[in-house]
């Protein structure tokens, strides 16, 4: 049975020029925001492989940017993504660069900064507008634009300690939060787990401070869907 | 028991429309509410939504045309838009009617829509974007047709797209232009068909007619941009979809079955070099002024990073 929807063939609405390298790195970009959470003043982009060498031909740096401001792929807003970054005090740099072997051909690593707050990310295009994130600071995680839009992300980092995954999906449970998907990843030198779940609701910010507030729980971020 | 809608290829897609005695795009409506849960409604103001962006994005180059970033292209929408309009005055110059015209418009128009970062919908990519639209203005121009009508268009295109979807691939990086602009070009070619009030098996032979003349395109694009020869050609394959739908109404059938067509378009991208799937490595990319454009432009090392896409 086919899986492809009709609005795979009729779709996307972008903002050209290319579905790889404009729509696919807004995607990541507006990814990167979600996952960041709150206002960055500093953003810095490592192009590697192909967005290294034609992002300026496709409007990756812009598409890319905007991402970052929270522009969705159709957003016209991404011509000007440079101008509205300067009014709004978003400090960019793109850099190209090297990731090593390993990484898809349109892949950038993205680091989102405020006085308080860092967070890197890396994320690939991997055609047709779709994207995947690979790392969220540092852990190696696998998340794909289509399940994000699909479903709720719930992004945990937590101390390396017994029990505590169950912690989290017994949680989740008590709240009667369905998972439908989830993947933990270890950092070796930190001792820290990242864990990624993919869920059918949402948390509230309620919910969201009391999970982050239970012992060896580092931070939660609950995304919403993005947006297509 | 109830209706199952889904199809992978163009031999179900046919036994669909004659079990259910449905045009091809009123199956590809039930199979979308079928998969994905969406009522008919939502569907259609979908549909209605990025019909509203094939109009937008065309009447904006039209309106306020300018050159893309590489200098390229920008400069053809103009001059069709200024023929078009012209038309009953001077275009007995010219060798193609009124609605060929129009159709040619609204495949550039979108193309250099594109280039300059306007909003389109990639249909069934970016790189083709523009062979649906040319031929939903030429049809529209030829036929008056409504809203209803052009988005039942895109509903029989879709059904198309989806079966080659399945069976080969609708990427250039993947399969070469014949994918990307072979792909619309039957899908248009269908479509084009159908909203004339043929039968499913006609549109099916207008699809095969189409797909049979583009198989073996390259994607060679300079610079790796979807520019140079990308726009262009949109504008001829919306014109050519044209002639292959009407060998169609005709009566003439394809001698080689829909799904054979796709499965050979497939076998014929596997054999193609990489040097000319989207990687600029080939063709018209490599040629002396490709290679101007593209060192100027500070694209792509020649030789560099074949599968980048």
């Amino acid at each position: 049975m086919s899986s492809f929807s009709l609005f795979d063939i009729a779709g996307p609405v972008m903002v050209g020029p290319s579905s790889s390298h404009t729509a696919g790195a807004a995607k990541i970009g507006q990814f990167a925001r979600a996952i960041y959470d709150t206002t960055p003043t500093k953003v810095h982009f490592l192009l590697h492989g192909s967005f290294g060498e034609v992002y300026k031909g496709h409007a990756t740096d812009r598409a890319l940017l905007g991402g970052v401001m929270k522009m969705p792929p159709n957003d016209p807003g991404i011509r000007d993504a440079f101008n509205i970054a300067e009014k709004a005090e978003l400090a960019y740099e793109f850099e190209p660069g090297d990731l090593g072997h390993g990484f898809h051909p349109n892949t950038v690593k993205i680091t989102l900064e405020n006085e308080k707050r860092k967070v890197v990310i890396i994320g690939s295009s991997i055609g047709g507008g779709n994207v995947e994130i690979n790392r969220i600071n540092g852990f190696d995680i696998h998340l794909t634009g289509n399940s994000a839009e699909q479903f709720f992300t719930l992004v945990v980092e937590n101390e390396n300690l017994p029990g505590m995954l169950a912690k989290t999906t017994s949680f989740l449970g008590e709240k009667g939060i369905r998972i439908v998907n989830m993947q933990s990843s270890f950092l070796a030198g930190e001792n820290k787990v990242l864990s990624v779940l993919s869920l059918e609701k949402a948390l509230s910010l309620k919910e969201i401070l009391a999970l982050e507030s239970e012992e060896g729980i580092i931070f939660v971020r609950s995304l919403k869907k993005l947006t297509q | 028991m109830s209706k199952n809608f889904a199809f992978h290829n163009g031999k179900k897609l046919l036994e669909h429309c004659a079990e259910y005695k449905m045009p091809i795009w009123e199956v590809m409506l039930n199979y979308e509410i079928q998969m994905s849960g969406k009522p008919e409604e939502e569907i259609y103001e979908m549909l209605h939504t990025r019909l509203q962006v094939i109009f937008d994005a065309v009447q904006a180059a039209i309106d306020k045309p300018e050159m893309s970033p590489s200098g390229m292209v920008g400069k053809s929408t103009p001059i069709l838009a200024k023929a078009f309009a012209e038309y009953d005055k001077t275009g007995g110059e010219l060798l193609l009617n009124k609605s060929a015209i129009a159709a040619m418009l609204g495949a550039v128009a979108t193309g250099e829509n594109n280039a300059r970062m306007g909003v389109i919908l990639a249909f069934p990519t970016a790189g083709a974007a523009g062979v649906l639209p040319g031929v939903i203005y030429g049809a529209r121009e030829r036929f008056g047709l409504n809203k209803e009508q052009m988005v039942q268009m895109m509903l029989t295109a879709s059904a198309i797209g989806i079966v080659i979807a399945n069976t080969a691939t609708l990427s250039g990086a993947a399969g070469g232009c014949q994918a990307e602009v072979g792909s619309a070009s039957a899908m248009a070619a269908a479509a084009l068909t159908e909203v004339r009030g043929k039968s499913p098996e006609t549109a099916l032979h207008g699809a095969s007619i189409a797909l049979k003349n583009m198989i073996g395109l390259a994607c060679d694009p300079i610079g790796g941009l979807v520019e140079v020869p990308c726009i262009k050609r949109n504008g001829v394959a919306a014109v050519f979809s044209m002639s292959a739908s009407d060998m169609a109404y005709l009566g003439i059938e394809s001698f080689v079955p829909f799904d054979e067509v796709v499965k050979a378009m497939r076998e014929v991208g596997d054999m193609m070099s990489p040097k000319i799937r989207e990687t600029a490595l080939g063709g018209l990319a490599t040629t002396p002024t490709g290679q101007k454009v593209a060192k100027k432009m500070g694209l792509l090392k020649i030789g560099s990073n074949p599968c980048s896409n």
